[in-house]
């Protein structure tokens, strides 16, 4: 399992919870990868005290160490904020902040 | 074998069947990773296997890209829509080798908005599909590219 690639901002303005995170991951791609065989994050699941409220499906054309943000109605501060991603050699990892 | 040993194997067995019989899958049914629609290699056949039909253009889907991207590998993308009830957004790129980018799928809790960074191999459209109410909305621009990023 990858360890500490996940940077994760929420923060509340206006009854609006901004999700912004940051992923390391090389995203290499399935076709035109001309060292390496593909490499690259599938899902990325963000949850709010432990429900899914938002999911990410990617293909290899995501850029390398990917940026994702979305935003949501409900959340309050101190909730906690999850994102976990699962790549195509089925390695994975997981965060969990809270809403600032 | 120790019983504490065994006490903790037992719930590694327990924990396991809650995984694998679903009981610890999150309440909004999303889907697995459709392999079948990102290895497509043309823009059609990628909105046939995403469903779409009936496709409406439409200015309530506001893409914002740079004209003129200075490298491939990374151009920063956001989608925002006001059209109620989306449940995904889909951002496809027609010349690339595989036009699917990535599919989001949205709960009743979220704003009609994404961000994130894509590559693109040449000059092209950025296509994005809204799918809201069981109908398909879309909206394009187009971005150049001076430096391809798909060798990545």
């Amino acid at each position: 399992m990858a360890e500490n690639t996940i940077k994760i901002r929420a923060k509340k303005v206006d009854g609006i919870t901004h999700v912004k995170t940051l992923i390391k991951h090389e995203m290499i791609s399935t076709i035109h990868s001309k060292t390496s065989s593909p490499h690259f994050i599938q899902e990325v699941n963000c949850e709010h005290n432990g429900d899914t409220v938002f999911k990410a499906n990617w293909g290899s054309s995501i850029s390398r160490n990917p940026y994702l943000s979305f935003k949501f109605e409900g959340g309050n501060s101190g909730d906690s904020i999850t994102i976990n991603w699962i790549d195509n050699t089925g390695d994975t990892d997981s965060l969990t902040t809270t809403i600032g | 074998m120790s019983i504490k040993r065994r006490i903790i194997l037992k719930g590694t067995l327990v924990g396991g069947a809650a995984v694998t019989s679903g009981l610890l899958n999150p309440r909004f049914a999303f889907a697995a990773w459709p392999e079948n629609t990102f290895n497509k290699t043309n823009l059609n056949d990628a909105m046939d296997s995403l469903g779409v039909t009936d496709l409406s253009i439409t200015n309530d889907i506001t893409i914002n890209a740079p004209d003129l991207a200075e490298h491939g590998a990374l151009v920063p993308v956001s989608i925002t829509s006001s059209i109620p009830g989306i449940d995904k957004i889909s951002i496809l790129v027609d010349k690339n080798p595989q036009p699917l980018v990535a599919t989001f799928e949205l709960s009743n809790k979220c704003r009609g908005y994404v961000s994130t960074r894509i590559k693109m191999k040449s000059e092209s459209n950025i296509i994005a599909v809204v799918q809201a109410g069981g109908r398909y909305y879309s909206n394009r621009k187009v971005v150049n590219v001076a430096i391809g990023g798909c060798d990545e």
